[in-house]
C-alpha cells in the first residue's frame, strides 16, 4: 500500500513537472507556434501506449507458454491502459490537424494503422465479455492478443515506410530530422513521465483482477458450505 | 497566441480522459472489496 502511494504521488508530481515542462521550458515552435505544445503529450502518450501494448503482448506469450493466472491479469490489465492511451492519442491528433492540417482526419497510414490498433485491443476486451469459462477465455484472448500487437511496429514504422500526411518522425527518423535540444530534452521528459504514469495505472488496475478472482474463490467456497 | 485555447482543449481532454479511467479503476476495487469482506463474513458464520 505504501509503494502504491508513494507511486502514485511520484507519478503526479511528474506529471505537473512535464505540465509546466511544456508550457513554459519547451520553446514556442517556429512555423506552428503554440498548438504544437500538443506534441510533448500526443507523442509521449503514444510511445507508452505502444511500450504498454508491449507489456501485454509479453503477458500473452506467458500465458500461452506457462498458462498461469497472473499473465492473464497483466494482459488484460495493460489492454485497458494501452486502449486509455491510444484514445487520448486519437484525440490529441486531430485537435492539433485541424489548424496545421486544415482537416481533423484523414486515412492516412499513421492515422489509419493507430485507430486500427484501438480497434484491435477493444475487440480483445469485447472477446473476453463473450466466453465464459475462465481458462478458455485466457488462452483465446491471449492468442488473439498476440495477433492484435502485429500492428504495434506497423504504427511505429508506417512514417518511417510510408510518406502520407502525418508528419515525419522528427525523433529517431534518420538524417534531415530531429528536435531543437530543449525541446528534446521536453519530450524525453515526458516519454518518461508517461510511461511512470502507465506504470501507476498498471499496478492499480492490476489490483482489479486479483480481488476478481479472490471474489471467485470466496464466492465457490461459500457455495461448497 | 493563435490556438491557446485547442492547446488547453487537447491536455484537458487528454487528462480527462486518463482522470476518468483512474476513477472507474478506484470504483471498481472498492466495490470489489467490499465484496471480498462480506464473503469473508459470511463464510465464517455458515462454518
Amino acid at each position: 500500500m505504501t509503494k502504491r502511494i508513494l507511486l502514485g504521488t511520484v507519478a503526479t508530481a511528474l506529471v505537473i513537472a512535464a505540465a509546466y515542462a511544456n508550457f513554459f521550458i519547451a520553446p514556442t515552435e517556429r512555423t506552428m507556434g503554440v498548438i504544437q505544445r500538443i506534441f510533448y503529450f500526443h507523442a509521449a502518450t503514444a510511445w507508452a501506449g505502444e511500450m504498454v501494448f508491449f507489456v501485454c503482448f509479453v503477458g500473452n506469450l506467458l500465458y500461452v507458454w506457462k498458462r498461469e493466472q497472473k499473465y492473464d491479469w497483466l494482459g488484460v490489465t495493460c489492454a485497458e491502459v494501452g486502449i486509455a492511451c491510444i484514445s487520448i492519442v486519437l484525440i490529441t491528433g486531430p485537435i492539433w490537424a485541424k489548424p496545421v492540417w486544415g482537416i481533423y482526419w484523414t486515412w492516412d497510414a499513421r492515422l489509419t494503422s493507430t485507430f486500427v490498433l484501438w480497434l484491435l485491443y477493444i475487440s480483445y476486451l469485447l472477446l473476453r465479455t463473450l466466453i465464459e469459462e475462465p481458462g478458455r477465455r485466457a488462452l483465446l484472448s491471449a492468442l488473439f492478443g498476440i495477433f492484435a500487437f502485429l500492428d504495434v511496429p506497423l504504427v511505429f514504422f508506417s512514417i518511417r515506410w510510408w510518406r502520407t500526411q502525418h508528419p515525419a518522425p522528427v525523433v529517431m527518423g534518420g538524417q534531415g530530422s530531429g528536435l531543437d535540444p530543449t525541446m528534446s530534452k521536453v519530450f524525453f521528459f515526458n516519454v518518461l513521465v508517461m510511461h511512470v504514469f502507465c506504470a501507476f495505472l498498471i499496478v492499480e488496475r492490476y489490483i482489479v483482477e486479483k480481488l476478481r478472482h479472490d471474489v471467485d474463490l470466496l464466492q465457490r467456497e461459500a457455495e461448497v458450505q | 497566441m493563435k490556438n491557446l485555447d485547442s492547446v488547453f482543449a487537447a491536455y484537458v481532454i487528454g487528462w480527462g480522459i486518463f482522470f476518468v479511467f483512474f476513477l472507474s479503476i478506484v470504483r471498481r476495487t472498492a466495490t470489489l472489496r467490499s465484496e471480498v469482506d462480506r464473503l469473508k463474513n459470511q463464510l465464517p458464520k455458515a462454518r
